[in-house]
């Protein structure tokens, strides 16, 4: 979760699209070669995007032998059995610590990351750079630099293999740039609103969460989709974090882990379908949420990384 | 200050600095320390023995062939996905030519963005899946069975993408590439999109083809998310251990015969593997060392005069 960070010119997260004529006609024998040129490169990318992720699907309807013998056999086994073979080997607990993990974690990072951002960008007191460079700084610096340490302090915690230990240090970690991208949206809120809000008696605690908070809402979807993004990805915080202590400590993989755990065993195994049909569950939430708000999360992390 | 905004600040501001204090700025300020002793990380006892450690990464081969592997990533990546990226988006942008003239994208780009841009969503490790079942050493990967069907590879004797010391970079470099570049083209046509399109309807007039417009126009008033996605894209550079680790052979990766070892597998490695927890802190130290050098000089050679508009 760690962002470089660089102050330049923001391109405006909401910027409506500028969407181009679907006729936009060609002027004759103009530069048609160019242009059939230009598509054919841009299909062959899309193809290149959108067959690898295809033939993964279908190959999770293949058999074993299927999968070994040709690359582009089609698929004999349509079945959904496979689907919950790979549920129940795993990928359904993988996915609810996931869920269980970022319902708490992503709510906590947002709240107190700006928490801390509103007071650094809107009050005066001693320390206040400094507390900020102190913040930012975080997102400069590689994780391996502190795995670790972070190990060994949250073994000392006894928070190894838990919910509450991961959530923690996700919220940790995720602070710098939430900090960050926050400080900078709440500069910018009017001052006068905050004065009113004061002078009608609201307590800095109430003008915050009933006033500010609410008038951040663009610069939280922003931030929100990266950290959720960021953490439903996270890969190497709990391959260090989440592993079983003892013999009857439970698996409490999260779902990045967990598919590389079911790729390695399935090598052995040699039951590739369950991994790929395991593959495509881990893929499908994404893809629908990816496709519902697909401008959302482009400029969000669009902005989120320009900031 | 009013009274009361003391407290209300404090209060604000105590729990976020003391979770970052514990979980961030500790652990990175501790490794400084335990990279100087021999700590095995099985228990509290461990003795300093200064430099030591460092003296023994320059002789480690293993991790200095990492750092070379780094920094060929380090220079493909971020050509490759840029060059790549500023291609589609100036063709998605301005590649089109409307009726009127005017300057457009062509046909079905907003298609296009939605597709280029989705494995950006997918996590890495969904991608080692993936990409571990196209690059498979039989005909049954979809790059072999690709090759086979056409001819050029005989299925008897199909080649292993991950286990040649020669394509194994490569290979891993194209994931990376194909991974990034649908991103890098939606952050430079939000760019490209902010120019104001008089400017590129005078090029027109006065006869600019589109190669022109590109180099006189487009790049340079994009320098500054050029800059940007280079310096991304060299910090991803550095990282690469999902992919690595998960992709190659051996433990935490780096095979074939260490030919595609980058800083963090041989880190991991000696941290979780091998126990050795000091000498994994000073090779922390390192990839930090070489992660800020690595940013401070992109940051100098890119550096242009910024182009107002």
């Amino acid at each position: 979760m760690s962002a470089p960070i660089k102050e330049t010119a923001a391109v405006p997260a909401q910027r409506s699209v500028h969407k181009p004529s679907a006729r936009s006609g060609q002027r004759p024998g103009e530069g048609i070669a160019l242009n059939a040129f230009s598509h054919g490169f841009l299909a062959l990318w899309a193809l290149m995007i959108v067959l690898p992720l295809l033939w993964l699907v279908f190959s999770s309807f293949k058999t074993d032998t299927q999968i070994a013998g040709s690359a582009f056999g089609w698929p004999q086994n349509w079945t959904f059995d496979v689907f919950t073979r790979a549920w129940d080997k795993g990928i359904g607990d993988y996915f609810l610590n996931t869920v269980v993990v970022l319902a708490f974690s992503v709510p906590l990072t947002m709240l107190f990351g700006s928490m801390a951002a509103y007071v650094l960008a809107r009050y005066e007191f001693w320390g206040n750079r400094l507390l900020y460079y102190f913040f930012v700084a975080g997102a400069m610096f590689p994780v391996f630099l502190a795995l670790v340490p972070l190990f060994f302090m949250v073994k000392r915690l006894d928070m190894l293999n838990t919910y509450q230990g991961l959530i923690l240090v996700y919220v940790a970690y995720s602070m710098p740039f939430t900090v960050f991208f926050m400080h900078a949206f709440f500069r910018t809120l009017p001052t006068a609103v905050f004065e009113a809000a004061i002078l009608d008696g609201a307590s800095h605690t109430r003008t915050f969460f009933q006033v500010m908070l609410p008038m951040a809402k663009p610069g939280l979807i922003s931030v929100g989709i990266f950290n959720t993004l960021g953490q439903w990805n996270q890969f190497i915080l709990p391959t260090v974090l989440m592993q079983p202590q003892s013999g009857d400590d439970p698996e409490r993989y999260v779902l990045t882990q967990g598919l590389i755990q079911l790729q390695q065993q399935q090598g052995y195994a040699s039951d590739l379908p369950v991994l790929f049909a395991g593959v495509t569950i881990a893929m499908i939430p994404m893809l629908v949420v990816y496709l519902s708000f697909q401008r959302q999360v482009q400029a969000g992390l669009t902005s989120a990384t320009l900031k | 200050m009013r009274k009361g905004q003391h407290r209300f600040v404090a209060g604000f501001l105590f729990i976020p600095v003391a979770l970052y204090l514990i979980f961030v700025i500790w652990p990175y300020i501790q490794t400084f320390g335990y990279s100087l002793t021999d700590w095995k990380g099985q228990s509290q006892t461990f003795s300093f023995v200064g430099l030591d450690n460092y003296t023994a990464l320059v002789q480690d081969d293993i991790f200095m062939g990492a750092i070379w592997h780094n920094i060929l990533f380090l220079v493909f990546i971020p050509v490759i996905t840029i060059l790549l990226a500023l291609f589609f988006a100036f063709m998605l942008n301005a590649g089109g030519r409307g009726r009127a003239g005017g300057v457009a994208g062509v046909a079905g780009s907003g298609f296009y963005k939605v597709v280029y841009f989705f494995p950006q969503v997918l996590s890495m490790a969904i991608l080692a899946v993936l990409f571990g079942a196209v690059y498979r050493s039989d005909s049954g990967g979809m790059l072999n069975g690709l090759l086979v069907k056409l001819g050029l590879v005989d299925a008897g004797d199909p080649i292993e993408w991950l286990n040649e010391p020669d394509f194994v970079l490569w290979a891993l470099i194209l994931v990376v590439v194909w991974h990034g570049v649908g991103f890098y083209l939606v952050l430079f046509s939000a760019a490209m999109q902010s120019i104001p399109r008089d400017i590129y309807e005078a090029a027109l007039i006065d006869g600019a083809g589109r190669a022109q417009s590109f180099f006189r126009i487009t790049l340079p008033l994009l320098w500054d998310s050029v800059q940007t996605a280079w310096v991304y894209l060299g910090i991803a550079a550095m990282d690469m251990f999902i992919l690595v680790s998960t992709m190659t052979s051996g433990e935490y990766g780096g095979g074939p015969d260490h030919a595609s070892e980058v800083m963090s597998t041989v880190m991991m490695r000696n941290f979780l593997y091998y126990g050795k927890s000091g000498y994994a802190c000073a090779m922390g130290v390192v990839m930090l060392l070489l992660t800020l050098i690595v940013s401070v000089v992109m940051l100098r050679a890119t550096r242009r005069e910024r182009v107002e508009f």
